[in-house]
């Protein structure tokens, strides 16, 4: 246990009781709006989460670690940001998600995602292509922020993901851990696969107009490959630094 | 307020890359080594140096065409704004509410969010905290989507590539506006959250 005084303790366990009850009425109303499972939640019991504390990163409130079922959700009691999720999904469906994920992006990268035709003409064009067309002249910078935002984040996402998890599913903590789980945190805001897949129906949308246009086998791909990447590559992944015991050094 | 209590009144302070709560002091997460603090450093004149960046650069981005058009011979270029209006008089709307959204709306948000978090952090004001901390969430999770346009004119100009007949480019103008999405996105991570909720405690 990190704190240090017992009438800090103290304070905080009550707090955390009267938390609790606040919490399940509003859970309570919760699931009968939205008939989401088992929406209840918070705070309370340590031990579990090897550090016991959980602090709110959007206002630093103090919080009791409590082990949450699938389906719930815990939230801030002072400014109702999303605290953490009970885990849907185990390691080794990760571990295949992710593999999944792999083959799907060869797929949307190898494949045109698009292709047209105009008077006998016909063009197709791929992610890389695409990014490609930005780098011409002064505004090569920007093909810069395209290419990591659809192709080099999302594929580093996955790599580093696999890394992690093979030996996760094992049991160890795989090498070079600190810097995969540091360089997955940093990556996330610059992976836009969803905003890709938005871009491409809009060409497709904005150039149906004035020729033939055809959605490729890479579309199908992206739009698998952006709901994967939704799946294993958001927050949750944090859970490995407790689930694999990672001591502090 | 409602008496919960704050981890910097336990010593302690959070991690954001691995939500480890360490001990204040700490300059390093002993868990996972990334640099600690307890608030993100010199937030506040950083976040408006991002944004002011983002505002310069939204001028040109509106201002200068985002893309060549050759179409047998028809040539012209085309800005954000004449792009939308485009959509809209060839009859889809709703392609042009999407692009419009996506392209002005959002940004012209952004910095109208951003600002006002940052003069109400400043003056320490304790109005609609929790109201405030909802719209942070909010364009955390709307910012990137202004990168909409940028990858519909990548998609476009590679694919219209007919030589005489027909030619779709790039233009300046989507340079200027991709910067201002990545400027508002730098500016809302470099903004601290945490800022919002310290008008509560007299000490900080």
């Amino acid at each position: 246990m990190i704190c240090t005084s017992p009438l800090a303790l103290t304070v905080q366990k009550k707090t955390l009781h009267t938390a609790i009850n606040e919490v399940s009425f509003r859970a309570a109303r919760s699931y009968l709006l939205t008939s989401a499972s088992m929406a209840s939640m918070s705070t309370v019991h340590p031990i579990e989460h090897s550090s016991g504390l959980i602090i709110c990163e959007h206002c630093d409130s103090l919080y009791e670690a409590h082990p949450l079922q699938p389906g719930e959700a815990a939230f801030c009691l002072r400014c109702e940001a999303l605290l953490g999720r009970g885990h849907r999904v185990t390691i080794e469906q990760l571990l295949a998600l992710t593999i999944a994920a792999a083959m799907l992006f060869l797929f949307a990268n190898l494949f045109p995602v698009i292709s047209i035709n105009m008077k006998g003409l016909s063009n197709e064009v791929t992610l890389w292509q695409s990014v490609e067309a930005l780098a011409q002249g002064r505004i090569t910078i920007i093909a810069l922020v395209a290419g990591l935002s659809i192709i080099f984040a999302p594929l580093l996402q996955i790599v580093l993901l696999f890394w992690v998890l093979v030996h996760a599913h094992k049991g160890i903590v795989a090498p070079g851990f600190r810097t995969c789980m540091r360089a997955l945190e940093h990556l996330r805001p610059w992976s836009m696969l969803e905003v890709c897949m938005l871009g491409i129906l809009v060409a497709i949308i904005k150039l149906s107009g004035m020729l033939d246009v055809h959605p490729g086998v890479g579309l199908w791909a992206m739009a698998m490959l952006m709901v994967l990447i939704l799946l294993i590559a958001n927050k949750d992944i944090r859970r490995l630094w407790d689930e694999l015991g990672v001591q502090p050094q | 307020m409602n008496g919960i209590p704050f981890a910097h009144e336990h010593k302690l302070c959070l991690c954001h890359t691995c939500g480890y709560a360490c001990q204040e002091g700490a300059t390093r997460c002993p868990r996972c080594d990334s640099p600690v603090h307890r608030r993100k450093p010199n937030s506040i004149s950083r976040t408006w140096a991002y944004l002011i960046a983002a505002l310069i650069f939204y001028i040109p981005a509106n201002v200068l065409p985002v893309m060549y058009t050759n179409l047998l011979g028809n040539r012209s270029e085309s800005t954000i704004m004449s792009g939308v209006i485009e959509f809209f008089e060839s009859g889809s709307w709703d392609i042009a509410i999407l692009i419009f959204v996506a392209s002005v709306l959002v940004p012209c948000i952004k910095f109208l969010v951003l600002g006002m978090l940052l003069i109400t952090c400043q003056r320490r004001s304790t109005w609609a905290m929790r109201e405030r901390a909802r719209l942070y969430r909010f364009i955390e999770l709307i910012g990137y989507w202004s990168m909409l346009d940028v990858l519909v004119v990548a998609l476009v100009a590679s694919l219209v590539q007919f030589r005489e007949l027909s030619t779709i480019e790039p233009r300046l103008g989507i340079l200027f506006f991709g910067l201002v999405v990545v400027m508002t996105m730098f500016a809302a991570m470099s903004f601290d959250p945490r800022l919002i909720w310290d008008a509560e405690v007299e000490d900080v």
